[in-house]
């Protein structure tokens, strides 16, 4: 255990991969509760885009994959708030395309990489200075939108009795799915654009399965998050096996937990509570 | 004494469709004005151009002597004939009354927040749910719950969109008296679409008879004349009656 966190490149990588595991898990409650679980898969593959762009061009791939994700989320956001389409039908037309895009920016790029591999499936070893200082820009900023918290859930429950209260609801939609874009650019590096919307669902939905109240799914999310990060990480490390696939599936493990909590505490609240409080 | 409520000339488009053409009332603190109509008169859509939530396409709303779009919005109480909230949200019905206080999910809820939501839901009959899921109500225990949540922030002004809508009886009857309760106590204004010229009579002081445009404004008792009456709905039977016959398709 010591030996592992006593190398640097495990050091990064533990610190991007909770970070990002916790951001991501704060903003998973407002993505699983408005019902936008696909957008994280979509803004993925809209990174995936953005980095083909970056390879192709030959720079740090996160100053050209930020920018690009960000503006697909906000033509995503656009085009929602414009049209009567649903969520997942414009995620869809613009997941494709950035991701046909991508596909022919890797398909022109002279040399073979294994790069864009790296982002496709995350690799533990890749997490540079420079990733570590934009994932900690993006919590510090996440950190920020705690203030935030309550507006955004109360636009989350009730959109309407929101907007009634004249609070900026539009505003935030589009704050909220620009934070979520660079977010998923950052954790791409450490789980892979494959599995990184996974950072954003599965925390959220296991909280949201053993909560009554939506603080308490926040801060269970969190620490699923993170915990989740640092178990898999570790394993990921010990049983030689690449890090994204394994903190996903140390999530799938808290999320069957969670599961049968849900399942156990609908059998004890089964008869009818005469008071509860 | 200033009007609390002036709606001038009021048009309000959606679409291609010119859902409500030059509507105009007003009414004064301790008013309480009934608006009744067919479906589809446009009575909810008054209700939110009345919020802001719908644009006017031409006239003004005025509250309290200033433009709607500045008044306070915690000075207005709304409960929406449709409920948009999302059911599987994890709640209880005490967040979801205190949000109505301040305006904003609650995470940590004080004592006195705790005390004062437990209160309103007690006066509205429903004391008993304040622990409950918000995904567990029934449908008018949920208007009941949204009843508490627009009074407990003490609105001026009361629009509520059919709110007798699932609730049984006796709790109507109750409901109509702990609203001119908190009118008498507050001196608010009540804007209240209804269907039931009954409690349109009983309950309220005017009546706006609504099909797209004003059809009369007044006294119930002047209002709701059965000539009234018969413009906004085409025709007047008498409820329960046996049923004309209808072909059959
Ligand atoms: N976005 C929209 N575009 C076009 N027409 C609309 C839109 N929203 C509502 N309408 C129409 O406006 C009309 C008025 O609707 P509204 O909801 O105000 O009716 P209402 O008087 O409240 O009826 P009910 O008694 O059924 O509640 C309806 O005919 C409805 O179809
Ligand atoms: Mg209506």
């Amino acid at each position: 255990m010591f030996e592992a966190i006593s190398l640097g490149f495990m050091q990064r990588a533990l610190a991007a991969g909770v970070i990002t595991a916790v951001i991501a898990g704060y903003y998973g409650v407002f993505v699983v509760q408005r019902g936008m679980s696909f957008i994280g898969s979509g803004l993925a593959h809209a990174a995936f885009g953005g980095v083909a762009l970056a390879l192709l061009l030959g720079g740090e791939p996160l100053w050209i994959a930020v920018p690009f994700t960000v503006i697909v989320a906000l033509l995503i956001t656009w085009v929602r708030d414009r049209t009567t389409l649903s969520l997942d039908a414009v995620i869809g037309v613009f997941f494709a395309t950035a991701m046909a895009l991508g596909i022919l920016f890797i398909s022109r790029i002279p040399t073979y990489t294994t790069d864009a591999f790296t982002y496709l499936f995350g690799s533990v070893l890749s997490v540079t200075w420079t990733d570590l200082w934009a994932v900690l820009a993006v919590g510090v900023i996440a950190a920020a939108t705690l203030l935030l918290w309550g507006r955004w859930a109360y636009a989350t429950i009730d959109r309407e009795a929101a907007m009634a209260d004249r609070l900026p609801v539009r505003l935030d939609d589009y704050i909220l799915s620009v934070l979520i874009a660079v977010t998923i650019v950052v954790a791409a590096k450490v789980v892979g654009i494959v599995l990184v919307s996974a950072f954003l669902v599965i925390p959220a939905a296991s909280a949201r399965l053993v909560s009554r109240r939506f603080l308490g799914m926040t801060v269970i999310s969190l620490v699923l998050g993170a915990g989740t990060a640092v178990v898999g990480l570790f394993a990921s490390y010990y049983f030689d096996a690449p890090s994204g696939a394994t903190i996903i599936l140390t999530q799938t493990a808290a999320f069957l937990v969670c599961l049968l909590g849900h399942a156990l505490a609908g059998r004890l609240a089964g008869a009818p509570r005469s008071n509860s409080s | 004494m200033s009007e609390a409520i002036e709606v001038n000339g009021l048009d309000v488009q959606l679409g291609n469709y010119r859902a409500l053409s030059d509507v105009s009332f007003s009414a004064r603190q301790g008013d309480t004005v009934a608006i009744l109509g067919p479906n589809g008169a446009g009575k909810s859509v008054l209700i939110k151009a009345i919020l802001g939530l719908i644009p006017a396409a031409a006239g003004e709303v005025r509250l309290f002597g200033r433009l709607a779009s500045e008044v306070p919005p915690e000075w207005i109480g709304y409960v929406p004939q449709l409920k948009t909230l999302d059911r599987s949200f994890p709640a209880t019905t005490c967040d979801l009354v205190v949000s109505g206080r301040r305006r904003s999910w609650p995470g940590r809820i004080t004592t006195r927040e705790h005390e004062t939501a437990a209160r309103m839901l007690a006066i509205v009959g429903a004391g008993h749910l304040c622990h409950k899921p918000l995904g567990w109500l029934s449908g008018g225990e949920l208007e009941r719950v949204y009843l508490a949540r627009a009074l407990i922030r003490e609105p001026r002004l009361l629009l509520l969109d059919e709110p007798a809508t699932g609730i049984d009886i006796v709790g109507e009857d109750d409901m109509y008296c702990y609203i001119e309760g908190y009118q008498k106590r507050s001196d608010a204004v009540v804007l209240m679409v209804t269907h039931d010229w009954l409690a349109a009579r009983h309950h309220a002081s005017q009546a706006l008879l609504l099909n797209r445009r004003v059809v009369s404004f007044g006294k119930p008792e002047t209002a709701l004349t059965d000539k009234s009456m018969r413009e906004a709905f085409g025709h007047v039977g008498h409820r329960h009656a046996p049923c004309p016959e209808v072909p059959y398709v």
